[in-house]
């Protein structure tokens, strides 16, 4: 590309997906037409991926502080202390559209990309967690994704040696053209020295680190940014390639390096590479940048100033360090064998200045490019409260049919295939196989640990996105509850389609205040987050997909709970109020075949309550066993945790006046299931809690007894037809 | 014991290691890296699991040419034991130190789960700790696990007692011939084994029966 030739137009703004009036503001900053390297600069900046320019006057609504919270929004993580003079550093992102051009790569680059976000911090990454969304089984296309996304998740993860604990993975014809791969991040980081991307120190040199640089990617940022076609083909040049082997020696050398005092800003080369990492860092500081991209490492030729700017080649990170520090970082990273570059400093102009083959390509004021990006209060229609069901749900030919058929259901099968292909118990932390509530991960050299959990039951947000909002960050919150872990702080994903069009800002909007309410009153505040917008393909938009992955911390692994019942003969408690609540329920989809009626109401007084008592019960050695009720309602949550067990029935009564099915599929919110040998004092403690409790039953040593029936379901017939959906499936059976 | 722990680019267990050797041991394994030429006396030397060099090429060929690697074939020739894990059992094969080859899993997936093991021979410095304990659990996590070798050297394997380990179901044996899951050579000095032993010494994570194979190897130099 002859870049010098280039002629500037309004119609080539909008290829580079400015629009009309984004592109006029564009010579009225620099006073001049741009070049096209700053063209591609200020699409990259404005795009938005890297300006949130729709979302961004919504996520500030959202809480982000706590007494315990070190960094909130607006770094490459957040960090929260943990006590002992740690921190956990958390974020989680999207891939969405480069894993639907091309599953493997995009979703190993994600998995990259999160975390490196996450080590830029000066965090080991501890543990990883997904959240995928696919479409319809039976779609043509659905069984290559899911194969693809999983072996580039686990290919990553594996070879980089961080354990890929829990994740969630939901199909439904609404991701048919755009599957969702969120991926998280967990590192921990002593909190003396955490690591930022402010630039400091005129004079001092910009280092380029990491993998070289090629034409891959390039212009990633701008297609996060629009909406798919039948061309979306055609973009697969743009999906970057990911080689995890690097990003492990980038880790080691980056921490390494971090361990020395020399390293004043870094951050990693993402979304819209050398371009955002260079803004980020000088603009944060208040400085200017000048890089030479003729010391820019390349892996292919002539690559133009246009081109340097805008790959995003993955592993790459770009530093400030202290001058004097320079020789110590070259040797760490000789040794690691990773190419270490200075390609300029910083300066005192305020200007991102560019040049190449000794020509200026670029020379933009900094400031008024980041401080004038667009920011648009688009308009947005609610989406009303549905009605209650318009006809009641009826209910099953049997507990048992319905039962089975729940438990074989694609959204509630194992997952067991899937998570056999990552490697969760390298570091030797996690603590049991993935597939509870939430992973708890050990943090090394200490009594306590993580427990981290991610997210989001979109039929919810899409029939009532602020009770789906609130909903997504409660159950995360309940997830953590059932270990035993105190709730700490948690990162979103924000997933959803065109925001253009009202009726899905309603649902961004919707979504964001349900959060907002269910954040505040839970004490649960929002540290990180990404949002993906444009999930959309021909006009068909995703449902609403608000992911939440939340952090808490166990300070005794010692006094923790999980799924496996121990004996025969404990009591079976419900913890929380049940009104038999079967709209939006799985059982109405899966069984009755009907998508309808409102979302259970989130209570948050209540979830609190509930979940303030479940924690206490565990810490105080009272429950041997929990669950959090959730899809599919009781006799689901009962169902599995006797299939997490050995040799484990149960017999259940319908104490409530409710008719059966309603008892045992609704999903009223805020409800544990614990086993305990001593009922009395649980229900004590919940009367004096003011909260909601009963014995509904009792373990036994003899497949699932259920009110309706004078014969168990064996829990080996459950556990099969449990496991066995998925590997089928993936079989094309 | 004193012990070295070979460090490839890629290596990524051998945090592990080092928390397993440090519950059986009070020395702390020394770190020692690919480009390196001499290893300090040694009682043990461990090639721990992970991707070196990416894997790329063929799993442990690579690390198998490394610097290093010529010292720890002199020590395992001077009778130096040597323990390969996983990927460090790949690399001991295509070093030599050990028959057979590990090709890609028969379901053409990585794998990582728990799986019950036979112990096939207790009369090895690795082993002897099993005793009467037949069956032991283990994690295996790894893509190329499925343990090949010729007719012969296999019947030899046998004839010997340098089968080590055996998978319990051939059904998760990841496609390895005779359920093999690791072998010794013939001074039985030297072990590579594809289950983790390492992931398994608390109770909390995955069980303790992989403790015992070093506490086994300990007892030997108290």
């Amino acid at each position: 590309m002859r870049e010098q030739e280039t002629v500037i137009t309004e119609e080539l703004a909008a290829e580079h997906g400015l629009s009309a009036q984004e592109y006029r503001r564009i010579p009225e900053i620099l006073g001049r037409k741009p070049t096209l390297t700053e063209l591609g600069i200020f699409s990259a900046m404005w795009s938005e991926h890297c300006s949130y320019k729709s979302s961004r006057r919504w996520l500030r609504t959202l809480p982000s502080e706590a007494p315990h919270v070190i960094q909130g929004p607006g770094e490459n993580a957040g960090v929260v202390d943990i006590g002992d003079g740690l921190a956990a550093v958390f974020k989680i992102e999207s891939h969405n559209h480069p894993s639907f051009i091309e599953p493997k790569q995009g979703a190993a680059t994600g998995v990259g990309g999160i975390m490196r976000d996450v080590f830029t911090m000066g965090a080991r990454p501890i543990a990883n967690l997904n959240a995928l969304r696919f479409g319809d089984p039976d779609h043509p296309r659905t069984r290559h994704l899911v194969s693809g996304v999983v072996s580039g998740i686990g290919g990553y993860g594996n070879c980089v040696g961080v354990p890929t604990v829990a994740g969630e993975v939901n199909f439904h014809p609404a991701y048919n053209g755009n599957i969702l791969v969120n991926a998280m991040t967990v590192g921990l980081a002593r909190t003396d020295r955490i690591f930022r991307s402010a630039a400091h120190g005129p004079g001092n040199p910009v280092i380029y680190v990491g993998a070289r640089t090629g034409r891959d990617g390039i212009h990633g940022a701008t297609m996060a940014s629009a909406e798919f076609s039948e061309e979306a083909e055609a973009r697969r040049p743009t999906v970057q390639v990911g080689d995890p082997f690097v990003e492990k020696l980038l880790l080691e050398a980056c921490l390494e390096l971090m361990a020395e005092d020399a390293i004043i800003a870094i951050q990693d080369m993402g979304a819209a590479g050398l371009t955002s990492s260079s803004v980020e860092m000088a603009g944060k500081g208040g400085l200017g940048m000048a890089l030479d991209l003729d010391a820019v490492p390349v892996r292919e030729e002539a690559m133009t100033a246009y081109e340097l700017m805008l790959s995003e080649s993955q592993e790459r990170m770009l530093m400030v360090i202290r001058p004097e520090a320079e020789r110590t970082a070259r040797e760490i990273f000789r040794r690691w064998e990773l190419d270490f570059a200075v390609i300029g400093a910083l300066t005192t102009t305020g200007r991102l200045t560019v040049s190449r083959n000794g020509r200026v390509e670029a020379d933009i004021p900094i400031d008024p490019m980041v401080d004038q990006a667009p920011e648009y209060d688009r308009p947005w229609t609610a989406t009303p409260m549905p009605g209650p069901l318009d006809v009641d749900a009826p209910p099953p030919s049997s507990t048992r049919q319905a039962l089975e058929t729940l438990i074989a259901s694609p959204d509630l099968a194992s997952r067991r295939w899937i998570w056999e292909q990552y490697d969760w118990m390298v570091m030797n932390d996690t603590l049991g196989e993935p597939g509870g509530d939430a992973a708890v991960v050990r943090v090394r050299d200490t009594a306590r640990a993580l427990a981290l959990t991610v997210d989001c039951t979109p039929r919810y947000c899409a029939a009532h996105p602020e009770t789906g909002g609130a909903q997504a960050v409660a159950e995360a919150w309940r997830n953590i509850t059932a270990t035993g872990a105190r709730p700490l702080a948690i990162t979103n994903n924000l997933n959803f389609g065109n925001p253009e069009r009202p009726e899905i800002m309603g649902q961004l909007v919707g979504c964001i205040a349900g959060m907002r309410r269910a954040a505040g009153e839970l004490g649960f505040p929002v540290v990180s987050g990404n949002v993906s917008l444009y999930n959309e393909t021909d006009g068909e938009a995703i449902l609403p997909t608000p992911v939440i992955g939340g952090v808490g911390l166990l300070d005794d692994i010692s006094r923790r709970a999980a799924l496996r019942i121990a004996s025969a003969g404990e009591a079976l408690v419900l913890v929380g109020e049940t009104t038999g609540w079967l709209g939006q329920s799985l059982y109405l989809r899966e069984v009755i075949g009907r998508e309808d009626g409102a979302p259970p109401p989130v209570d948050l007084a209540s979830e609190r309550a509930n979940g303030d008592l479940v924690r206490a019960l565990i810490a105080d050695g009272l429950v041997t066993a929990c669950h959090d009720l959730s899809d599919g309602g009781l006799v689901v949550a009962v169902a599995e945790m006797l299939i997490a067990s050995d040799g484990i029935g149960a017999e259940l009564g319908n104490g409530t006046g409710l008719p059966l099915h309603s008892f045992l599929f609704g999903e009223d919110q805020g409800r544990y299931l614990l086993a305990t040998p001593g009922p009395g004092e649980v229900l004590v403690r919940a009367r004096s809690a003011r909260v909601s409790a009963a014995v509904i039953g009792r373990t036994t040593d003899d497949g699932l007894l259920t009110p309706d029936s004078d014969s168990p379901i064996p829990v080996d017939v459950l556990r099969s037809l449990h496991e066995a959906w998925l590997p089928r499936y993936m079989q094309g059976g | 014991m004193r012990s070295v722990i070979i460090l490839f680019p890629g290596t990524n267990r051998s945090r592990d290691m080092t928390m397993a050797i440090r519950q059986v041991s009070p020395h702390a394994p020394r770190l020692v890296r690919h480009h390196e030429t001499d290893l300090p006396p040694t009682d043990l030397i461990v090639l721990p699991g992970g991707f070196a060099y990416g894997d790329y090429l063929r799993a442990g060929a690579m690390a198998a040419r490394a610097p290093v690697m010529r010292a720890v074939v002199e020590q395992a020739r001077r009778g130096v034991m040597v323990l390969g894990v996983c990927n460090g059992f790949q690399v001991l094969t295509e070093v030599g130190l050990l028959p057979g080859a590990l090709m890609r899993n028969a379901g053409l997936a990585f794998t990582c789960r728990t799986v019950a093991l036979d112990v096939a021979t207790t009369s090895s410095p690795f082993t002897a700790g099993y005793g009467a304990v037949r069956t032991i659990t283990l994690p295996v996590a790894n893509n190329d696990g499925n343990f090949h070798a010729d007719e012969a050297t296999l019947d030899r394997l046998e004839g010997e007692d340098l089968v080590a380990l055996r998978y319990a179901d051939p059904t998760l044996a990841n496609g390895s011939v005779r359920r093999i899951a690791g072998i010794l050579n013939p001074e039985r000095t030297v072990l590579g084994l594809m289950p983790h032993p390492e992931n398994a010494i608390d109770r909390e994570t995955g069980g303790e029966d992989g403790l015992v194979l070093f506490r086994s190897l300990a007892g030997l130099f108290r």
